[in-house]
């Protein structure tokens, strides 16, 4: 009896946790404000830009930058499977959801990225945040709702938040470990012709590390897409409340639809940003040739 | 002929490096024992040479002997433990960092065995590399980058990525970007020893071409005897971090310091090596006489004739009279012991050498070669 009733109150730690975010609550408001209105300012906008293109010209845009990184067959890929988010009455939820993600994986690249060049310049630094990254990794992801509630109520803002902190990681793990791993006769090579510590940094390190760091990119916004779907447990909207009404009211049917949402969804942003991180095969205007001529002696 | 980059007793130990620990190499504690017991590996031990302004100077050693390090201490990329890096009359070790990297923006230029091109950059991008750092501008850098291009051959290729290129054809890139610079002073980390056989004897023409257009000094590391000789205005003979001669290359054939220098050249081609200027003998008989005086004749021996300011006139043969200098065989001082020995073995007497102004430095017969070989092997 003793145990069980042990299991379902919080322990010491528990409790200097719930401390901690009451102190939080009661001194720093101010602070929170500001956080939530900017952040509610910039997924706004973020929603506000991506709804006003109808859904045909978007799919159409997308499809373009889908033929341009990628290839032919991703671009039919796009439109037919925007077509069915269409078809199942999704789209809107759909854009909330790239919305959310867009804004907490952008949020997460802007502290992310310094914080991995910093990491692989200083050592102390990385051994700082080397720990934190292991901590926000290896948390299950639930976790995060609770405070994210408790200082931002529920909506968009928290969902953000919460998704920020735990799709960071691998942007920071692989920014550092792409500028650790640059060669070293690269960097003497820089150091010879009379690099500044900056020069080395912006002409040899980033972009030989550039391929890495793009993986950690998409790592992030993978998280993010994944991160955003549970946070519709505390209101974040889009895509997750479908599935999650879908668990709700045991209607597999809708379930089963905003989760196939999710994976094209999901897909598309895979494939684009990926797009970025290894140089594509063949240019453009290869391919243009190639299709060209396939046209023609059909 | 003046120095452009001296080196004075310096020492490189890597691991804790102490000065106590300096004193002890002075002292004769053997390198193996430091490394064993302290950790410490010596390799750079109070070397010294000069290398003077428009020269190819070779560092050669075996791996392990100390010369990349040797050669990274003249622009900086390693600071020595003790011991000065004089370049153009200036102190590296007095330099601030900002000095440092202006030094090697417009002094010096290095390739590398590894070519260490940079894979995110093109061709053309990648010859620029020194000059952006030094903040040319875009237009100026990409016109001097594509003129260095086009003289190691490659402005066909200076849009593509270094990894579409062959080994040959990579460290043309990584040369070209040290020319853009047009530095005085290029430094060469066993620039050529990635390369296959053939590819590397054209790198090695290109710079003696290059050389040859417009002199700079050049320190070439390398562990290739041949190369060095081949290239190499001078050598300096590395193991285990000590110098163990410096000279040129006939002169360390000739008179080795000691044994270790003759071991390096036990496989060389002496032949090759040798001038024959090194090996003239003086003919057994001499007559001095002008234009206009009357030969003299020694009837039964053959006589080389020249006038009052040296210059080979012709020869008395024995018995057969006067034959004019144009109408004998001669050898030019410069010429290898090894091209020599065709005239040599195909002519009646001791074959005379004339030096550039075409006077007489003595002569050579078969058995004088013979001999020379033998001994320089």
């Amino acid at each position: 009896m003793l145990i069980l009733a042990a299991a379902h109150q919080a322990g010491w730690l528990g409790q200097a946790t719930d401390l901690c975010v009451e102190w939080l609550l009661a001194n720093a408001q101010g602070l929170f404000d500001v956080i939530k209105v900017s952040v509610l300012a910039l997924v706004s906008v973020t929603e506000l830009v991506l709804e006003w293109p109808p859904a045909w010209l978007f799919a159409l845009i997308t499809a373009g930058l889908g033929f341009w990184r990628v290839n032919g067959g991703f671009a039919l890929f796009v439109l037919l499977g925007f077509n069915l988010v269409l078809s199942m009455a999704l789209w809107s939820e759909m854009i909330a959801t790239l919305s959310l993600v867009l804004t907490a994986s952008g949020l997460a690249l802007l502290i992310g990225l310094p914080l991995g060049i910093l990491s692989a310049r200083s050592r102390l630094v990385w051994r700082l945040v080397r720990p934190c990254l292991d901590l926000m990794q290896t948390m299950p992801a639930f976790v995060y709702l609770i405070p994210a509630v408790m200082l931002f109520s529920t909506g968009a803002v928290p969902s953000i938040l919460a998704t920020l902190i735990f799709a960071m990681p691998p942007v920071v793990r692989l920014t550092h470990l792409g500028i650790v791993q640059v060669p070293d006769d690269l960097i003497e090579a820089g150091r010879s012709f009379g690099c500044s510590d900056r020069q080395l940094l912006w002409k040899v390190q980033m972009p030989s590390a550039i391929p890495t760091v793009m993986t950690g990119v998409n790592q992030t916004i993978m998280l993010s897409l994944s991160m955003v779907v549970i946070a519709s447990m505390i209101g974040g909207g889009g895509l997750g409340d479908v599935v999650l009404r879908g668990i709700q009211q045991l209607d597999v049917g809708m379930g089963f639809e905003g989760g196939i949402a999710v994976v094209i969804l999901a897909v598309i942003l895979d494939r684009l940003s990926q797009s970025f991180a290894g140089r594509r095969g063949s240019s453009l205007q290869e391919r243009l040739r190639v299709w060209m001529t396939l046209w023609r002696s059909s | 002929m003046q120095s452009e980059i001296s080196i004075e007793s310096v020492w490189k130990l890597f691991g804790r490096s102490s000065s106590e620990l300096i004193e002890q190499l002075r002292s004769g504690t053997d390198p193996e024992r430091l490394h064993a017991n302290r950790g410490v590996r010596a390799a750079v031990q109070d070397v010294s040479m000069e290398v003077r302004a428009g020269e190819i100077f070779v560092v050669m050693g075996l791996s392990g002997s100390g010369k990349s390090t040797l050669l990274r201490m003249l622009n900086g990329l390693i600071s020595p433990c003790e011991g000065e890096v004089i370049v153009k009359g200036r102190s590296l070790n007095s330099m601030t960092a900002q000095q440092l990297a202006e030094l090697r923006r417009h002094q010096m230029a290095m390739v590398f065995q590894s070519f260490a091109l940079f894979p995110h950059r093109s061709v053309l991008e990648n010859a620029a590399f020194g000059l952006e750092v030094a903040g040319m501008a875009r237009k100026a850098r990409t016109d001097r980058a594509m003129q260095a291009l086009e003289r190691v051959g490659l402005a066909a290729e200076a849009r593509k990525r270094p990894r579409e290129l062959s080994g040959g054809m990579q460290q043309r890139v990584g040369l070209a970007r040290a020319l853009a610079l047009d530095p005085p002073i290029l430094l060469m980390d066993e620039a050529f020893s990635a390369l296959d056989p053939l590819i590397r004897k054209d790198m090695q023409d290109l710079l003696l071409d290059l050389q040859a257009e417009h002199r700079r000094t050049v320190v070439f590391i390398s562990h290739d005897l041949d190369e060095a000789i081949r290239i190499g205005d001078r050598i300096a003979l590395m193991q285990d971090g000590r110098l163990l001669q410096c000279d040129t290359a006939q002169r360390l054939l000739q008179h080795p310091a000691n044994d270790e220098v003759k071991r390096f050249f036990r496989d060389v081609d002496v032949a090759s090596v040798l001038t024959v200027e090194a090996i003239v003998q003086p003919p057994h008989h001499l007559s001095v006489c002008d234009v206009g005086e009357p030969l003299p004749d020694r009837g039964d021996v053959t006589v080389y004739v020249t006038d009052r300011l040296q210059h080979l006139r012709g020869l008395l043969r024995a018995g057969l009279g006067w034959v004019d200098v144009a109408a004998i065989s001669t050898l030019s001082a410069g010429t290898s012991v090894k091209d020599a020995i065709d005239v040599v073995a195909t002519s009646s007497e001791p074959v005379p050498v004339l030096d550039d102004e075409k006077r007489l430095l003595g002569v050579i017969s078969p058995r004088h070669l013979l001999l020379a070989m033998e001994a320089g092997g």
